[in-house]
């Protein structure tokens, strides 16, 4: 099964680098005779609005669609990594408030920080890609400081001081390396999962707005039309699936191996 | 919309460590019952009562606390907002509100007092239950939250109830039925799990709706209209849940006491109802705390397509109004519930896994 | 009188490998039959097999698998249920989990009166108290209600034998019965066993400890990788052993062995597997070089470590500089006091063994010697410097002469570095080129081969992982190494192969052990001087002959007395042959 992720993610990593070689025609051309045509030899993914065609915006979409989810993925991972370390390194008394401060975010479920981000900043692309960012953050930062937490404790640290290495090198050779394995995990399956917030984001139009070839505005302007024209929305949500899936299974395959070992 | 973080990942979130583990040199000397055991079973009860008892009064305390810290961050995502808060409250910077609405609400807010009173008026105003006034809609926020979170309630409670079915049988099925079976369901679940709901409501309307015309695409009052937007929200968190489940299934089929169990006579059925069921079910509960909090954010958009009252929809218009203190309402209101959900999971998770009882907390 | 259960050419496999191969005998009622094997012998696979519970992957096939008029391979799923529990019992080893953790015992030792007779709740109740009463758990109406992790060992282990023998079955199966259990605890519960034959039940009892079966089996199995190599009566098969595996695993026991001998064969590679050197005969020479480093200790002149006449070389002649002094140790945990004024003192190139049962407060005085502990009160001097009274940052230069090893030697790697990188890291100049070399060097010194560099420890036996960790303790040349129940959990004739190991290098590299285990026999043959303790307190303390040989305090005589030896005998350790 991890063939197939495999393959779909480098169709993907394909797409977004080199759109051309799978759509070569121009994401961004209007034919207003062609409008809202369904799916058809000619438009495999039939068109839209402007009767552009919309396999050729999909596949163009690509790049920045996951752009978006991986740039939420970092923001989410760097800031927990810092709230997670602190919690899982420092004192006491940090880890107790960073601990504290983690379980205030953890109050607002999923969308509800991100929808309260933009209502204060304002909707687009980059505050849906920052809010996403910040609502995925205190998971991470719990798992990391958990993982933090285990490393430390674990039977060879204490061998290292038995050898005699001081704390920065015990940290430095030992534990970031171990805590660095999982973080991998977590940016696979993280990465998915960002995508899928995001266009969710962007569907509800608080988000990426058309003529962008994206994803998400390609689900915003297609909100309106479902009843009637549902391939709009479909298809690029089809390749979100993919996606999602693709680097899941991905992550999740990383994951069973490094239990293995 | 349910994470697809994988399992141990989520499940290291919100659980507390389980017992010891089996330690090489395990025993004690016969019968001097260490752990906890006590002397005698009444005292044993009464220092577990005690125990119980000072738990909850600490998770009290951190519900307030949480609540509290809450309502401080909601309080400066108001005043965060560019421009004049006055206008803010009022649909945001450019919202073109007289001058009078503009007084009103300074006035209302305490606007022009220092920073602190505001605050403090602002709490005291939230202990009482006073939200403030919806200006999209014209009527106390409150009020308006009253309305809509009895629906919004019922999809998400009916939505958990039938991810835990689902999830439920998935795993049953896939350990029962050999490779092919498990490979399937693993499947599925991942897929479950990376399904955006906007996307699976689309395709069900499509399905069932246009196509084969067995259910309507918008809610309608009555249970044939509940029947599709529970499916949207189920269906994912299910598919996250079935993945926990099976792996503490298959865990649990392995395991030393489900030999013994069978070295006694006991048949696949009493294995799975008296043993393996309520090990599997331990993380689920766990997350049904956290399924809460996923199954509301996910209204938000369930309830956006098909058209149907609850607190998600109302949320959404008020973030695309900029109708601010809505917003803020609805945010409250929701972490309150999300604790109290939590809170409950962990009791129940206490009263499910009685070894949880001993460490103390 | 026809057998009760009866075995002809019994076979297993699991997918291609076969497990089990061609195994056959025969169990009367009242009867105790032993199988002795270590890990990978195909021991508890065998027992499943009588059960029908091998597990879904198994392929069992035999020429007969009888149980009193039930072939077992032809009878359906129903008549094998009904079988278990009723005529068939089947005991555990009574850990965590050998009962379901989220049930009360009571529940599960009723699950087995539920399942074959009819019986309401009360009469169920009654006698699960009766149960638990006859195998002896004090208390049995409160212990019914609780769950298992609410229990000592041993209680749990009885009642895992309760639930087995509820109704009375003719054939009792027990699988490690007494494994990780104290040896006080241990001999309470072979007692039980023991009553539960002589009351007409047969027995079939598995075990790695050749001691716990000789105690109770009248006949004894001994399988290695699958097969039956020996089998008869246990007197004579422990007594004269006849096959090599036998003769191996009866010669790495290492009660009974005196200071210094060899307890397996000789690791040269000219030797055979299997063909094992006879117990006392002079074993090929060890590898000669002492360790390359500068260490700073030379090994002392008279030092004959290549002589292979010295089957049983004294312990050469060191000067008897104090490393480790320990004076009034107290450390307490809460209101837990585990280490109570214990004091003592460890010279170069000599064994102490810290010998107790579990919370005895031993592995503490193991930690605060490594000071990775504080002591409340006392203090650890090594070397002649302030250790344990010293700041981390003090201790720093010293830490190179105190090594450690533990007894699950993998969780002491860190999991993402290989066997070289593990041992170059103790090096001083760390992962360097140079260090290539010496990292071969101390793999060789420890019996390793220097491919094993580049593989990842948890590929490796337990054993070579054991191996590893003793090649990055003497990495630095240490003065010092804690031993902390090294071999707890090896094989024995692992066990002897490591204890082998331990001893040529602390010949020659004049090594000082602090040697903490609660195995009796092996404390007897590695230490020099012994210290008994008990409930934080040394209780007894001397050269080990003497302790052994005349026990004066009354706990250790009674820890003595528990331990099960081979040939069954209960009387207290003899006086060695002093002077051989």
């Amino acid at each position: 099964m991890e063939t197939a992720a495999l393959v779909v993610i480098a169709f993907l990593a394909l797409a977004a680098l080199a759109p051309s070689v799978l759509a070569p025609g121009d994401p961004l051309a209007i034919a207003p005779l062609d409008s809202f045509q369904p799916p058809s030899l000619a438009h495999v993914f039939g068109t839209d609005e402007s009767g552009r065609d919309i396999y050729t915006r999909v596949i163009h979409g690509t790049g920045a669609s996951l752009l978006i989810g991986i740039a939420a993925t970092a923001i989410g991972l760097g800031l927990a990594l810092v709230f997670g370390l602190l919690a899982g390194f420092g004192p006491r008394w940090l880890d107790f408030g960073t601990t504290r401060f983690l379980e205030v975010l953890f109050a607002f479920p999923g969308l509800l920080f991100a929808l309260l981000f933009i209502v204060v900043y304002g909707p687009g692309v980059v505050t849906s890609t920052i809010a996403v960012g910040l609502s995925t953050a205190p998971g991470y930062a719990r798992i990391i400081r958990s993982r933090v937490i285990q490393v430390r404790t674990s039977p060879y640290l204490e061998a290292a001081l038995v050898l005699g290495r001081g704390r920065p090198s015990r940290i430095a050779r030992h534990v970031l390396p171990n805590v660095a394995g999982s973080l991998f995990v977590l940016a696979t399956l993280g990465i998915g999962q960002s995508i899928v917030w995001a266009s969710s984001l962007s569907y509800l139009g608080l988000g990426a707005v058309p003529p962008a070839a994206e994803w998400g505005a390609m689900l915003s302007a297609g909100r309106t039309y479902i009843a009637s024209f549902w391939w709009m929305t479909f298809f690029p949500g089809l390749f979100i699936v993919l996606s999602a899936a693709a680097t899941t299974l991905l992550g999740r395959g990383i994951q069973q191996r490094g239990r293995e070992s | 919309m349910a994470g697809s973080l994988s399992v141990d990942l989520v499940a290291g979130a919100p659980r507390p460590e389980h017992g010891p583990g089996v330690r090489a040199d395990g025993a004690d000397t016969d019968g001097a019952g260490t752990n906890g055991a006590g002397t005698n079973g009444a005292d044993a009860r009464r220092a577990r009562r005690g125990r119980l008892i000072r738990w909850a009064l600490l998770r009290l305390g951190g519900v307030l606390f949480v609540l509290w810290a809450v309502a401080t961050v909601t309080f400066f995502a108001l005043r965060l907002i560019p421009g004049d808060p006055a206008e803010a409250i009022l649909g945001g910077p450019g919202s073109q509100a007289s001058a009078e609405a503009l007084a009103e609400a300074r006035a209302e807010y305490g606007l022009d007092q220092p920073l602190f009173t505001q605050y403090v008026v602002y709490l005291g105003h939230l202990a009482t239950g006073d939200l403030g006034t919806s200006y999209a809609l014209r009527d106390s926020v409150a009020s308006v939250i009253l309305v809509n979170l009895g629906p919004t309630l019922l999809l998400a409670l009916v939505s958990l109830v039938a991810a835990l079915v689902f999830a439920l049988g998935l795993a049953v099925w896939s350990t029962r039925g050999g490779r092919i079976a498990a490979a399937v369901g693993s499947l599925l679940e991942i897929v479950a799990a990376a399904v955006p709901h906007f996307w699976l409501a689309i395709s069900l309307i499509l399905l069932f709706s246009t196509t084969l015309g067995w259910l309507p695409p918008v809610s309608v009052p009555g249970p044939l209209g509940l029947v599709l937007p529970v499916l949207t929200l189920a269906i994912p968190l299910a598919g996250f849940l079935g993945q926990v489940m099976r792996e503490a299934l298959l865990d649990a089929m392995e395991s030393p006491f489900v030999l013994s169990a069978r070295a006694r006579g006991e048949g696949d059925a009493g294995v799975f109802w008296r043993h393996a069921l309520r090990h599997a079910a331990i993380p689920a509960i766990g997350l049904v705390g956290w399924a809460f909090g996923s199954l509301i954010s996910g209204a938000v958009v369930v309830e956006t397509i098909f058209a149907r009252q609850g607190l998600g929809r109302s949320l959404l218009s008020a973030v695309q109004g900029r109708d601010v203190p809505l917003v803020i309402g609805v945010v409250l209101v929701v972490a309150l519930a999300y604790m109290l959900v939590t809170t409950l999971t962990d009791l129940a998770d206490r009263v499910v896994d009685p070894r949880l009882n001993r460490v103390s907390r | 009188m026809s057998a009760l259960l009866s075995v002809r050419g019994l076979r297993v496999r699991f997918g291609e490998t076969e497990v089990v191969s061609d195994v056959s005998f025969d169990v009367a009622a009242g009867e105790c039959v032993g199988i002795v094997g270590e890990s990978g012998s195909g021991k508890s696979v065998t027992a499943r097999a009588l059960l029908g519970l091998a597990g879904r992957q198994a392929r069992v096939t035999a020429d007969e698998l009888r149980f009193d008029e039930t072939q077992i391979l032809d009878a359906s799923a129903a008549r094998l249920r009904s079988l278990r529990g009723r005529d068939i019992g089947y005991v555990s080893q009574g850990a965590l989990v050998a009962l379901d953790p989220l049930r009360p015992v009571g529940r599960e030792i009723s699950d087995s009166l539920r399942l074959h007779a009819s019986s309401t709740p009360a009469q169920r109740r009654a006698r699960v108290l009766e149960l638990l009463a006859d195998v002896g758990v004090p208390d049995p109406e409160l212990r019914a209600g609780q769950r298992p992790d609410e229990l000592s060992g041993g209680l749990r282990q009885r009642a895992v034998i309760a639930s087995a023998i509820a109704l009375g079955p003719r054939l009792i199966i027990a699988d490690e019965p007494t494994t990780a259990l104290d040896s006080t605890v241990q001999a309470g519960i072979l007692d039980l066993l023991e009553r539960l034959r002589s009351d007409g039940a047969a027995l079939v009892l598995i075990s790695h400890d050749l001691a716990v079966v000789s105690r109770l089996a009248s006949r004894v199995l001994v399988m290695h990788e699958g097969r039956i190599v020996e089998s008869g009566p246990s007197a004579s098969v422990l007594a004269e052993p006849q096959h090599p595996y036998t003769r191996r695993l009866i010669a790495a026991v290492p009660t009974d062995r005196p200071r210094g001998t060899r307890l397996g064969p000789a690791p040269t590679p000219a030797v055979p597997a299997g063909a094992g050197a006879p117990p006392h005969a002079a074993p090929a020479p060890a590898p000669a070089t002492p360790l390359h480093r500068n260490s700073g200790v030379t090994p002392p002149a008279d030092l004959d470590s290549a002589d292979p006449g010295r089957a049983e070389a004294l312990t050469p002649e060191f000067p008897r500089t104090p490393v480790v002094v320990a004076a009034g140790l107290r450390r307490s945990f809460g209101a837990r006091l585990a280490v109570d004024d214990v004091s003592f003192t460890l010279e170069r190139g000599r064994t102490l063994g810290i010998v107790g049962e579990s919370g005895s407060g031993k592995t503490t005085v193991a930690r605060l010697v490594l000071a990775l502990d504080r002591p409340d009160s006392g203090d650890v001097r090594l070397l002649g410097e302030p250790w344990s009274t010293a700041t981390e940052r003090e201790r720093r230069p010293l830490r190179p002469r105190v090594g450690a090893i533990y007894q699950d030697a993998l969780s002491s790697f860190d999991p993402r570095m290989t066997v070289g990188q593990i041992v170059a890291d103790a090096l001083t100049h760390g992962r360097s080129q140079r260090a290539g070399a010496e990292v071969a060097e101390l793999l060789r010194r420890v019996g390793l081969d220097e491919r094993v560099m580049n593989r990842r420890p948890a590929k490796l036996s337990g054993g070579q992982q054991q191996r590893v960790a003793i090649a990055r303790a003497i990495a630095p040349a240490p003065d010092l190494i804690v031993c902390d129940e090294p071999v707890s959990s090896l094989d024995v004739s692992v066990q002897a192969q490591v204890l082998d190991l331990l001893d040529e290098l602390q010949r020659d590299l004049g090594l000082s052990y602090l040697f903490i285990t609660h195995d009796l026999g092996v404390v007897r043959h590695v230490s020099d001087d012994v210290l008994v303790m008990r409930a934080g307190r040394v209780v007894e303390r001397g050269a080990t002959e003497r302790v052994f040989g005349a026990p004066q305090h009354e706990y250790t005589r009674a820890l003595f007395a528990s331990a099960p030896r081979i040939g069954g005998d209960l009387d207290l350790w003899p006086l060695p042959s002093v002077g051989s």
